[in-house]
């Protein structure tokens, strides 16, 4: 689930990251385009990704956004075949592979097998699988949020709180109880049957 | 290396086949266990009480001690 996590807010990271336009030659480039009136400063990437980028959803080390309208590729436990390839972009040797592994798969060697699976997954599952440190921080983050929450609760019980109802008071609440046996409440399984009528007394 | 084929149907069938014998004996067992050890010694309870019950000698008791509107205790 943390993975999924920081994939969903990778994603959404990288679909609102400002790329600085610095080059004045790049400024005019969209200035001809027709954008005078919006924030050049605040414009998808979109528009200045060439189409060979390869979107890979992880987290955003790689400089620049993803494009969401083609088919991403993701390392998930419960996601064995993502939407596509992990490499797209093949060198000779890789493409070389690729034709080998149209044949049989017996005249392949073990270690072609493995350069064919590294180039359609990034993570084994074994890699994908590796504990990290990251409920450390989260257990952490739950303690200390719980104690500033008994920090509040504390204030508000010295600032917030009104009086308590005079019900509480002990007094009340002993008339409150011999009212109770009186109109004899729950005399069968409950309240008034765990009292001795004739010694006045609980049982 | 040449994997057997793993089972690819009659998954669902194969797991309550196991289960829901299972699912329903212990619904039977635990409504069983509640019909024995609470509904029937609750209707004991209710059937003793009222054995001994004497319903004027109880509302006087609440009378005297003061809990009805429509009456009040015999000494005022």
């Amino acid at each position: 689930m943390a993975l999924l996590y920081c994939h969903d807010t990778a994603i959404y990271i990288q679909t609102t990251i400002v790329f600085e336009v610095r080059e004045r030659n790049k400024r005019d480039y969209f200035l001809s385009q027709g954008l005078k009136n919006k924030n050049l400063d605040c414009i998808l990437l979109e528009q200045l990704v060439p189409k060979a980028t390869l979107p890979v959803s992880v987290h955003p080390e790689v400089a620049g956004s993803v494009d969401m309208s083609q088919p991403l590729y993701w390392d998930r436990l419960d996601t064995p075949l993502p939407d596509r390839a992990y490499k797209e972009v093949l060198t000779a040797a890789d493409k070389s592979l690729k034709q080998k592994e149209k044949g049989p798969w017996s005249q392949l060697s073990k270690e072609e097998k493995i350069a064919l699976y590294r180039v359609t997954f990034r993570q084994t599952y074994a890699e994908m699988k590796q504990p990290s440190a990251e409920w450390k921080t989260v257990m952490g983050g739950v303690f200390f949020f719980l104690g500033f929450t008994g920090l509040v609760v504390w204030w508000q019980a010295a600032y917030v709180y009104p009086e308590r109802p005079r019900t509480f008071t002990d007094e009340w609440k002993a008339k409150q109880l011999k009212r109770m046996l009186d109109m004899r409440i729950n005399p069968i399984e409950g309240f008034s049957s765990k009292w001795d009528y004739e010694k006045g007394q609980w049982k | 290396m040449s994997l057997q084929k793993p089972m690819m149907r009659g998954l669902l069938a194969k797991r309550l086949r196991f289960h829901l014998p299972i699912a329903f004996g212990l619904s039977f067992l635990a409504a069983i266990a509640f019909k024995y050890t609470v509904t029937e010694p609750r209707k004991q309870a209710y059937a003793d009480f009222y054995k001994q019950y004497d319903a004027v000698k109880e509302f006087n008791a609440m009378r005297e001690a003061g809990v009805f509107e429509s009456v009040r205790p015999s000494g005022e």
